[in-house]
């Protein structure tokens, strides 16, 4: 059997930016709690702040490292697999990426040791800014990401000079047509995600009758973020789509599942769409109600897949039900909110243990949305890598071999198991340790930069005390 | 005009990147490289110390020289990693188990030789697979215009064997004149005990490297010996330096052997650089070849030009704070 590289580029790019994103929209969201939890903490000084604040900051730590080893190999990805690619697009990506890499170093070397490790060693306010800086910092640096991806979705201020792609208009480049959407889509994903998590855990805490007081708190503020963020992430999802149905029309009927270009489409509930016959199976669908989202008429017309020849056609079964796990876990998100706030309202929410129960599940439900919200984006560009000029196989480096893409694919798969499961099962026992466990011996002199050493809690037992 | 500034003043800029890395990641690969014959555990907890509070600090400039090839020297991100392809990856593998072992060694307690072999396999993979990159940058590129068409595994021959080799040596020596400064008692003496036959492994190495290049390459031939008289220098400085840490180690010096090993790396690298100048994808292309638009390089050098002071000083400040000796039951963690 022949190994398609070209494939196996596409499931390895996937799989490691997949694995890397989890970890910055998780910190990007937490880094903005963190600096509300310490803002809190200086201007009331009440302690439970601060306490709340000390344990998030030994999760962020990890969950940082985590980000940060993960996304060095991204800085290599483009090179290794995409080398036409790196080389035609280098112009601009290359600053842009470049520009990522400095705002984290520059945050990286200024103020996460501080926040990290400084809390008894600088003033409180110097503490403060320090914890502003990083979450402003992880915001620049998606800022960044986002631009060069958003380009490559809707490429605009360059022209195409003996296949390289020069800059005309850096403005227009970085803020290109897609750009400010997704900022604002992806902003909000993370502060959902940090939300979310913080919820859960308080909630299994309150469950387990642990730190009570505290807990509450961060449960009854995080669920009054949510209630205004996750309606929001519905109203701002709907703008992007719109904007998409007028860059990359194609990409909006794989979403629909629509396959002719008609009017009054109907908004499909379930449905096997079938790329060889162009057609769906089994549709359910409540009618006119795509038309009507997409151009807010009954009877507006919805593009269709089939419209573009079929090697222009990204794969509909994957973008279709990608769209449909988001859009189902956002609806979701909102239920949550609301049905926390009439339990809020009726004096109920810290012993409604159906509820408690249901957030502790809902932790994982962020990511699983970013993840699918990501899956529609870039499958639903297939197959083009710059939407509309260079195709993924273009793209690709010529030298790659399937064998060889294999080979890497199996050993990142490999790698990242091995450190998934070992940052997991920490987390995990940093979580199980709890609040109250006393911060153990602060460093010696100085401070040191190392991320996870801001967390205390040890890997795995001693051997006396597995015994 | 302005396009040459531009790419000089970039071409100086990665060539500074890369020496501060090898130098500052090098020796704590080199601690990695060493994990495995260290005396005992307890040695090891000291060992691992004396790097834990700046080790990360050092890869971010790996990070940052990756980034910045791909804004300024495009051709060189897109030719070196596809011909280096399975290198590539065996050194972020390595560098991935280790940064992880860093920060899980610590906490571990029935897992922690597990962690140790994290530790020293995935230093000593990162620091062969360096190595074998330079022998490739020697050997040169098989590339049509502009794209690598050569094999999967043309980077591993026997000089990339060597160079790896080499590099393994050379980390290792700045790991032990590492720990000769930061250390005292038995692992110090253990330290200088290795010094010497690292030094000589390193040198022989160099003398090879030497010997073959000029041999097979008229190029590097030509700029050696060809008019250029003042080039010797840098072998000279080399070499005095390996006597320095030769001295140094026989007088018990503590200090003078790791500053000379960094000396014997910046003359060794600035001679690598002046053999191949100004190609930077050889045996084709030249820096001039290899640069990105411009505006683009300009609009990167804001920044990077704004960031690297401050990360100066910043990593400064950190050396200063951690100076000293680090004593067993002493740590960051
Ligand atoms: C917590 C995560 C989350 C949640 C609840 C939602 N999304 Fe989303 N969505 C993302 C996280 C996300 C994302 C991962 O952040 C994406 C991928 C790329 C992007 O810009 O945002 C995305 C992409 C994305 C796209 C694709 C845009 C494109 O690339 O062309 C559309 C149309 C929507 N979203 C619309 C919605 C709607 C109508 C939602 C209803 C509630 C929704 N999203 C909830
Ligand atoms: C949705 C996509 C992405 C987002 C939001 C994002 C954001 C971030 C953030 C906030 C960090 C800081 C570390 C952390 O918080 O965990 C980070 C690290 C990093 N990311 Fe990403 N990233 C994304 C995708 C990528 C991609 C595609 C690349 C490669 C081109 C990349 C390269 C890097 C690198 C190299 C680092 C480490 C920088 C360091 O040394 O600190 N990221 N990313
Ligand atoms: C949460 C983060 C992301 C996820 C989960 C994600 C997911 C994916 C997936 C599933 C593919 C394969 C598409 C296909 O083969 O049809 C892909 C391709 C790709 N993505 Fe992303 N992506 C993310 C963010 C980014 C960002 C921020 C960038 C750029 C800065 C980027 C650049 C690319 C490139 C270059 C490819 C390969 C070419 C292609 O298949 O179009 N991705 N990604």
């Amino acid at each position: 059997m022949e190994l398609d590289p070209l494939l196996l580029s596409r499931i390895q790019f996937a799989f490691v930016v997949s694995f890397h994103a989890i970890f910055p929209v998780f910190t990007i969201g937490l880094a903005s709690y963190i600096a509300v939890l310490e803002g809190l903490s200086l201007k009331t000084g009440d302690p439970v702040w601060e306490k709340l604040s000390r344990f998030w900051i030994s999760v962020f730590a990890v969950v940082f490292g985590m980000g940060v080893v993960s996304g060095i190999v991204m800085s290599f990805q483009f090179g290794t697999n995409w080398s036409n690619f790196a080389q035609a697009s280098a112009n601009f990506l290359g600053p842009v990426l470049s520009y990522e890499v400095v705002t984290a170093f520059f945050l990286e070397a200024a103020f996460l040791g501080v926040l990290l490790f400084g809390r008894d060693k600088v003033p409180r306010g110097v503490h403060f800014f320090a914890a502003v800086m990083v979450a402003v910092g992880t915001f620049i640096s998606s800022f960044w990401i986002l631009s060069a991806n958003s380009w490559m979705q809707t490429p605009a201020g360059v022209e195409l000079q003996n296949g390289m792609f020069r800059v005309t208009d850096w403005g227009e480049a970085i803020f290109n047509p897609s750009f400010i959407y997704r900022f604002l889509h992806m902003g909000l994903a993370s502060f959902l995600t940090g939300g979310f998590v913080v919820a859960g855990v308080s909630a299994y805490y309150l469950i387990r009758g642990r730190d009570v007081a505290a807990n509450r708190r961060a449960l009854s503020m995080t669920l009054w973020l949510l209630l205004f963020l996750s309606p929001a992430q519905l109203f701002i999802g709907d703008m992007h789509g719109l904007n998409t149905l007028e860059h990359q029309p194609t990409k909006v009927a794989a979403m629909e599942g629509n396959w002719e270009r008609a009017s009054g489409v109907p908004l499909l509930l379930f449905a096997w769409p079938d790329q060889d016959a162009q057609e769906n199976h089994w549709e359910v669908g409540v009618p006119k109600l795509a038309s009507f989202i997409l151009t807010h008429e009954w009877d507006g017309e919805v593009p269709g897949v089939a419209e573009v020849p079929r090697e222009e056609q990204p794969p509909v079964g994957i973008v279709f039900w990608s769209f449909r796990v988001m859009v189902g876990l956002g609806l979701l998100m909102i239920g949550f909110a609301f049905y926390g706030l009439w339990l809020r309202l009726r004096g109920r929410l810290y012993d409604a243990r159906g509820f408690l129960q249901g957030l502790r599940l809902m932790t994982i439900a962020p990511f699983v949305a970013v993840l699918a919200g990501w899956f529609v984006t870039e499958v639903g560009r297939a197959p083009w890598v710059v939407y509309g000029v260079m195709s993924q196989a273009e793209g690709l480096t010529p030298s790659l071999s399937g064998g060889m893409a294999l080979f890497t694919l199996i050993g990142y798969v490999l790698v990242y198991a091995v450190v998934f499961t070992a940052g997991m099962y920490y987390l995990t026992r940093i979580i199980q340790a709890g609040m109250s466990e006393e911060t153990a011996a602060e460093p010696s002199g100085g401070r040191p930069k190392r991320p996870f050493s801001a967390a205390h809690t040890p890997f795995d037992e001693t051997a006396e005390s597995a015994r | 005009m302005e396009q040459i500034d531009l790419t000089v003043i970039w071409a100086v800029i990665i060539a500074f990147g890369i020496v501060m890395y090898v130098l500052m990641d090098g020796f704590d690969l080199g601690v990695g490289i060493l994990f495995p014959f260290a005396p005992d555990e307890s040695s090891r907890d000291v060992m691992m110390n004396t790097v834990a509070p700046v080790w990360d600090g050092n890869e971010t400039w790996l990070v940052l020289g990756g980034a910045g090839l791909l804004g300024a020297f495009p051709l060189v991100y897109s030719v070196f990693l596809p011909a280096l392809y399975i290198g590539v990856f065996l050194l972020l593998a390595g560098l991935i188990f280790r940064g992880v072992a860093f920060e899980f060694r610590f906490k571990a307690n029935r897992s922690r030789y597990l962690w140790n072999w994290a530790f020293a396999g995935g230093s000593t993979i990162a620091a062969f697979a360096q190595g074998a990159v330079v022998g490739a940058y020697i050997e040169g590129f098989e590339t049509q215009g502009m794209v690598y068409v050569g094999g999967p595994l043309d980077w591993l021959t026997p000089f990339t064997v060597i160079t790896g080799l080499g590099l393994l040596a050379g980390y290792a020596l700045l790991g032990t004149t590492w720990l000769i400064m930061k250390t005292e008692g038995e692992l110090q003496a253990w330290a200088y005990r290795l010094t010497t036959p690292l030094l000589l492994a390193v040198l022989a190495v160099f003398a090879i490297i030497s010997i073959w290049t000029p041999l097979v390459d008229d190029y590097v031939r030509e700029r050696w010996f060809g008019n250029i008289r003042l080039l010797w220098v840098l072998p000279a400085m080399a070499l005095v330096c390996a006597w320095l840490i030769w001295q140094g180690v026989r007088r018990r010096q503590e200090g003078i052997p790791f500053v000379a090993t960094m000396g014997v790396f910046v003359f060794a690298y600035l001679g690598l650089l002046v053999s191949k100048w100004p190609y930077v994808v050889p045996p084709d292309h030249t820096i001039w070849d290899a640069a990105s638009a411009p505006g683009s390089q300009l609009f990167l050098l804001l920044g990077v030009l704004f960031v690297i002071p401050i990360v100066l000083a910043y990593t400064a400040w950190t050396y200063w704070v951690f100076r000293g000796k680090v004593r067993p039951g002493e740590g960051y963690h």
